[in-house]
C-alpha cells in the first residue's frame, strides 16, 4: 500500500493505493492520526481510486477515523471508489454516514 | 460427493501472509468461469477468516500456523480455514454483527463471509481451535478434468 497526504483548505487529503486489510489498516491509520494530530485539518478527504481491495480491518481504520473527525467538529468525504470496493462500503453502512465523491475537487468545495 | 481437486496452503499467523492466502485461493477458483465480482467476494470472505484466525485464534500471536484447503467438487468450492488458536465459546454471539470493543473493528468479518459465500459453518472447540468452511456454488462441470 502507498500512501501519501496533502493538506489544503483546512482538509487532509490522503490518497491510497493498493491493500487495505489488517497489514496494512495500522500504517493507514498511524499515517493519518500523525497527520490529523499536527492540527492543520478539520476535515478528511480520502481518495480511493487506486485502493484494490479492502476487507473490514480496512473498514474499519476508515471508520476509526470518521469518528475521530467528527469528534473535532469536520467532515469526513471519500472520492473514486471502485465498483467491487463500493459494494463493501454499501454492505458495511459506509455510504449512509460518508459521503461518496467523484472527483477530489468536488469533495473539497463541499466539506469546506 | 467426491471432490475433483484439493490444494493447501499452510502459513505463519502474519498479516503479512493474508494477501497470499487470498490470491492462492481466487488463482484456483480462477479455474472455473466467475465474475470478477465473485472471485472478488471469495477474496474478502478469506481474507476475512484468515484475519480472525490471527486477531482472535491467535490473539495477533505470529509464531502460529493457518492452513488454508481449498477443494473442488462438481458443482461448488469449499475453502477450509482452520487455527489451533484459542477457540470460540459462544459460535452465535461471535458471528453476531456488532461493533467491536476496539473502536477500528467494526465485527463485520463473518457478516462479510456470509454475504459473499453461499454457505458457512463455524466448528470451534474452546483451546483447541477453529475451522471455518466456506462454499461457494458454480455451474457443475465447468472445465473439470477428466
Amino acid at each position: 500500500m502507498l500512501l501519501n497526504t496533502v493538506t489544503m483548505d483546512g482538509s487532509l487529503v490522503v490518497k491510497v493505493k493498493g491493500e487495505l486489510d489488517l497489514l496494512t489498516a495500522e500504517t493507514f491509520r498511524n499515517l493519518v492520526e500523525r497527520e490529523l494530530n499536527r492540527g492543520r485539518a478539520q476535515n478528511l478527504i480520502l481518495d480511493m481510486e487506486h485502493v484494490s481491495f479492502i476487507d473490514s480491518s480496512g473498514l474499519g481504520v476508515i471508520l476509526g477515523r470518521y469518528r475521530r473527525i467528527r469528534e473535532q467538529g469536520g467532515t469526513m468525504a471519500i472520492v473514486g471508489v471502485k465498483p467491487h470496493v463500493k459494494r463493501i462500503l454499501e454492505l458495511a453502512g459506509i455510504m449512509g454516514i460518508i459521503k461518496i465523491y467523484e472527483e477530489t475537487d468536488q469533495a473539497l468545495a463541499d466539506v469546506n | 460427493m467426491k471432490s475433483i481437486n484439493t490444494v493447501k496452503l499452510t502459513i505463519q499467523s502474519l498479516p503479512e501472509n493474508i494477501a497470499l492466502a487470498r490470491v492462492f485461493v481466487a488463482a484456483f477458483i480462477a479455474q472455473v468461469d466467475l465474475t470478477v465480482d465473485e472471485l472478488e467476494d471469495i477474496k474478502v470472505a478469506v481474507s476475512e477468516a484468515v484475519s480472525n484466525a490471527i486477531i482472535h485464534g491467535y490473539e495477533q500471536r505470529g509464531d502460529q500456523w493457518v492452513d488454508i484447503i481449498v477443494t473442488r467438487f462438481d458443482d461448488y468450492f469449499e475453502i477450509t480455514v482452520k487455527d489451533t488458536g484459542k477457540g470460540i465459546e459462544n459460535i452465535e454471539q461471535a458471528m453476531e454483527p456488532t461493533y467491536s470493543t476496539d473502536a477500528d473493528r467494526m465485527g463485520l468479518g463473518f457478516v462479510f463471509m456470509q454475504s459473499f459465500m453461499d454457505e458457512v459453518a463455524v466448528t470451534s472447540e474452546v483451546n483447541k481451535g477453529t475451522s471455518v468452511t466456506l462454499r461457494k456454488y458454480v455451474a457443475a462441470n465447468q472445465d473439470a478434468p477428466n
